[in-house]
């Protein structure tokens, strides 16, 4: 406020008054040097200006205000503001209404202006009221954003870690990558030196590695520079102790041995250094289903340097990326060792393989060898056998005196023993190989067993042993199977029960079986529709047998040792052979003894097929007539050299009531043969080729199929070699001279059913 | 004349059995046998003598070839044993087949002595052979004019 001296008003008063007329007396001396100067209206001039700027000042203000609030419209305080602006604009007023009273004024002026300050006065005494309630809020704003500024900021540097956390799981990924894209073990060591070098901007990179001894690590590879070769260190020393002992990365002095890779000179600020443990993992340590024992794991040691002279230090991030490389590298050098491992195991293999494949071909080759060697051993040793076989019994024919009959018959038993031993032995190795087959034919059971008896009997006399032949009510008596076999088997077993029997009777059982219940536990007996088991059993009440020694009865050459037993003879492989051609019955063999001295039961079952028809084909019987076959007036034609021979079949065959023409040479066979003939029974039995080469020269003459004759072959012998001769010179049939009766008739009537013929053997 | 028929046969059975154990003969003797019917009444008869003709002609032509001991055509004494053995093998002449067998073998291994042995063996069986089937053969005429018929022999 303008100081308004009261004496200058006074004054002022005074001189309005000397102009009016306002009495001298209320004048009063003032104390204020107060020149009457000319001077007084400049500082009236001042002052009005001053009053007016104030006033413009304080009128703006509340306007600048008011626009830039409006402007903004976050500002809260509006009221604040309303009242702020009401207290300048009232101000502004007071100072402009003060410039009326710098000259006489009005007392509507003063009315005016005692109205204003008034105002002026409760506005601003409320504003500062208020002041005090809205300042503090004011204060606490700007501590927020102070605070919210910060929290900014702390963001921004969380934000800038966690970028650099996802740049290093990059940097890791990479690697790993990297690492693993190899199975080979350098190339992974060397990969992860260099990504890491790369990655963390390192300046060395070395990996150590323990050596075959365990007690010292080798440094193994370096990234920068050639490393002296044997440069090792031993394996207790403190620092190397302090990495293995954790699976973090460790920062080590820059001086220790395994840091120092690079000849020091004082210059350097050396870098600092972390090392870490890489484990390796020996496949020795894995179990299934179990983890490796980490204690007795070996690790290798990678140290690695930052540049020297670089103010640069670890950071966490790089250290945990550190730790995750080692870890990967641990798992790929594994993987590498596994597979190596596995494709040294299929090299194994393979080799193994190579070997077995020879080795099976040698077995081959041997097995080979042996049964060319077996067959014509075979043929060797059958000829003189059958020679010294076939001149013995003649000479026992003849006229002897005691002593010669006596050496003659020794002779002629040996060698049939000895040819006994041969047949075995063959049968044997041929059955051992597996290349024997049954040769199956229809016979009669009950006829095969009387044979047996009969062929038995003889001994069985000498030795007064009576045998019994019971055959159950129900057994077939045509049947089908081995019949030759069958009968080796049979007479096997009976034969070693009068070896063996000193006295009592022999009882031969057979039937057929239906419950398995003395059988051995597994094997079900199980007839089916046309086969079914017979059971032969064989009771003797000689020596017995000890129980423990019956496993062995049925190994070849295996005997038990009792001496009765040993001078009965026998070679041992009689029961072996009979056991194996039971196995090849699919039926099974074993006998039931009580002790030494108590007899013992021989049982075997073998599977034989149920023929339908009663054919026979084996022992012929005398017909008491002659039947005619449905022959009559088959027109055949008989070629054989040998005019005995030649009119035996002619008879057979007009028996027959064939239509028979004859001839005697293989030219006149060519010329006589027609359409007409149906059937042309050649001899075949003079040694080479010739004979067949009419069979060819028939195929040739009668080119359609239904008119030439079938062409049959009469011969001596029926090895596989005649047959396949036969075969390949289109014959349709071979005939085992001399034929019977019977024979010959199945032959034909099976001939014309079915024009071809190879089993009348 | 029943008694001197039944004795008759009796004869016959027995002296053909007595033939077949002695291993002068064998099955194909009683397959030949089975094939004589009404039709052909002398066909073992005429088979039989045709044997024999061929055995006397064989072993003289092998007698022949065996005489000279410098050269010995092995290979038609082959022959010879082959055709005998035939022959002898469809009239069912066991024990004459026999020696046939162990003739082949010496002339395969041309042994000289070996095969004059045979062959003198071979002489022997036929002959004794025949003489018994000739024995046979007239017991059977006796039956056929005494009115019987042959009776049939079962060999088993």
């Amino acid at each position: 406020m303008k100081h308004n001296h009261p004496l200058a008003k006074e004054g002022r008063e005074r001189e309005r008054e000397s102009r009016g007329k306002i009495p001298i007396h209320m004048m009063e001396v003032c104390n204020c040097i107060e020149p009457q100067w000319p001077a007084d209206e400049l500082l009236m001039k001042y002052q009005y200006i001053s009053d007016f700027f104030i006033a413009v000042a304080y009128f703006s203000i509340p306007l600048e205000l008011i626009y830039f609030v409006k402007k903004s419209a976050v500002f809260p305080y509006r009221w604040v503001l309303v009242q702020f602006g009401a207290f300048i604009v009232l101000c502004g007023a007071t100072h402009l209404i003060n410039l009326w009273t710098f000259t006489t004024h009005s007392r509507t002026v003063a009315l005016v202006m005692t109205t204003a300050k008034v105002l002026t006065a409760v506005v601003s005494c409320a504003t500062a009221l208020m002041l005090v309630h809205i300042i503090p809020d004011l204060l606490s704003v700007k501590t927020r954003e102070l605070f919210l500024k910060n929290k900014a900021a702390e963001l921004d540097r969380e934000m800038g870690l966690i970028r650099t956390q996802e740049e290093t799981g990059r940097h890791v990924r990479m690697l790993t990558h990297e690492i693993r894209s190899t199975l080979d073990r350098h190339t992974i060591l060397k990969t992860t030196l260099v990504e890491l070098g790369r990655t963390l901007a390192l300046e060395e990179c070395a990996l150590w590695m323990p050596t075959r001894t365990g007690l010292e690590l080798q440094l193994s590879y370096t990234l920068r520079q050639q490393h002296p070769v044997n440069y090792t260190v031993p394996i207790q020393l403190p620092v190397i102790n302090q990495v293995f002992g954790t699976s973090r990365a460790v920062k080590i002095s820059p001086n220790s041995p395994v840091a120092r890779l690079r000849p020091v000179s004082g210059k350097y600020l050396l870098g600092e250094v972390v090392a870490v443990r890489v484990p390796l993992l020996h496949l020795s340590n894995f179990q299934i289903n179990d983890w490796p024992e980490l204690s007795t794991k070996r690790y290798a040691l990678m140290v690695l340097m930052l540049p020297s002279d670089s103010a640069r230090q670890w950071h966490v991030h790089e250290l945990e990326l550190v730790e995750v490389v080692a870890d990967q590298v641990a798992v790929a050098l594994s993987h590498a060792a596994i597979l190596e491992e596995s494709m040294r195991a299929r090299d194994l293999l393979m080799e193994q393989n190579v070997a077995l494949d020879l080795a099976r071909r040698e077995a081959e080759t041997a097995i080979r060898a042996r049964n060319d060697f077996l067959a014509v051993m075979n043929h060797e040793m059958r000829t003189p056998m059958h020679a010294i076989i076939a001149l013995s019994s003649l000479l026992q024919e003849t006229e002897l005196t005691p002593e010669q009959r006596l050496m003659v018959e020794t002779v002629l038993k040996s060698s049939s023993l000895l040819a006994t031993l041969m047949n075995d032995v063959l049968d044997l190795s041929r059955l051992e190989d597996g290349s024997l087959q049954l040769e199956l034919g229809t016979f009669n059971l009950h006829t095969l067993f009387r044979e047996v008896l009969n062929l038995i009997k003889p001994i069985a006399v000498v030795k007064k042993l009576p045998i019994t032949l019971n055959l159950a009510p129900d057994l077939p008596e045509f049947v089908v199977g081995d019949e030759k076999r069958l009968m080796q088997i049979i007479l096997n077993i009976v034969g070693n029960a009068v070896k063996f029997s000193k006295q009592g009777s022999i009882s031969v059982t057979a039937l057929v079986t239906k419950s398995d219940n003395r059988a051995p536990p597994d094997f079900f007996v199980v007839p089916t529709g046309s086969h079914f088991y017979l059971r032969v059993k064989v009771k003797d009440l000689g020596a017995g047998i000890n129980p423990q020694d019956i496993p062995k009865l049925f190994t070849k050459f295996a005997q038990t040792q009792s001496l009765a037993t040993r001078s009965s003879g026998g070679s041992g492989l009689g029961l072996a052979i009979s056991k194996r051609f039971v196995n090849l019955m699919e039926g099974n063999i074993w006998i039931e003894s009580d002790g030494v001295g108590k007899g013992c039961t021989a049982i075997f079952d073998v599977k034989l097929g149920i023929s339908n028809e009663s054919k026979q084909s084996g022992i012929p019987k005398v017909p008491v007539n002659p039947q005619p076959g449905n022959f009559a007036g088959l027109k055949v034609l008989v070629m054989d050299e040998n005019g005995v021979s030649r009119m035996v079949t002619k008879g057979l065959l007009v028996h027959l009531g064939c239509e028979v023409t004859t001839v005697s040479s293989n030219e006149e066979c060519l010329r006589v043969v027609s359409h007409e003939h149906k059937v042309v029974f050649m001899d075949v039995c003079m040694p080479g080729v010739e004979n067949y080469q009419i069979a060819l020269r028939i195929h040739e003459k009668f080119t359609k199929r239904h008119q030439r004759p079938l062409l049959v072959a009469l011969t001596g012998n029926t090895d596989k070699s005649t047959k396949e001769k036969c075969m390949s010179f289109g014959l349709d049939g071979v005939l085992l001279k001399p034929v019977s009766l019977d024979n010959m008739r199945n032959v034909l009537s099976d001939l014309l059913e079915h024009r071809v013929l190879y089993e009348a053997m | 004349m029943n008694n001197v028929v039944a004795q008759l046969q009796r004869q016959f059975h027995d002296y053909l059995v007595s033939l077949y154990q002695q291993g002068f003969l064998d099955n194909q003797f009683s397959e030949l046998r089975k094939l004589q019917d009404d039709g052909t009444p002398d066909f073992v008869a005429e088979v039989v003598s045709l044997f024999f003709e061929d055995c006397s002609k064989l072993i003289n032509t092998m007698s022949r070839s065996l005489e000279r001991p410098e050269n010995v055509d092995f290979k038609q004494v082959d022959s010879g044993v082959h055709q005998l053995k035939g022959s002898s093998s469809s009239v069912g002449a066991r024990r004459v087949k026999n020696v046939c067998i162990s003739f082949k073998e010496c002339c395969d291994v041309q042994n000289r002595e070996g095969c004059i042995r045979c062959l003198q063996q071979v002489d022997y069986e036929y002959k004794m052979l025949k003489t018994k089937l000739q024995d046979l053969f007239n017991l059977e005429q006796q039956i056929l004019q005494a009115g019987g018929t042959i009776p049939q022999v079962d060999i088993n």
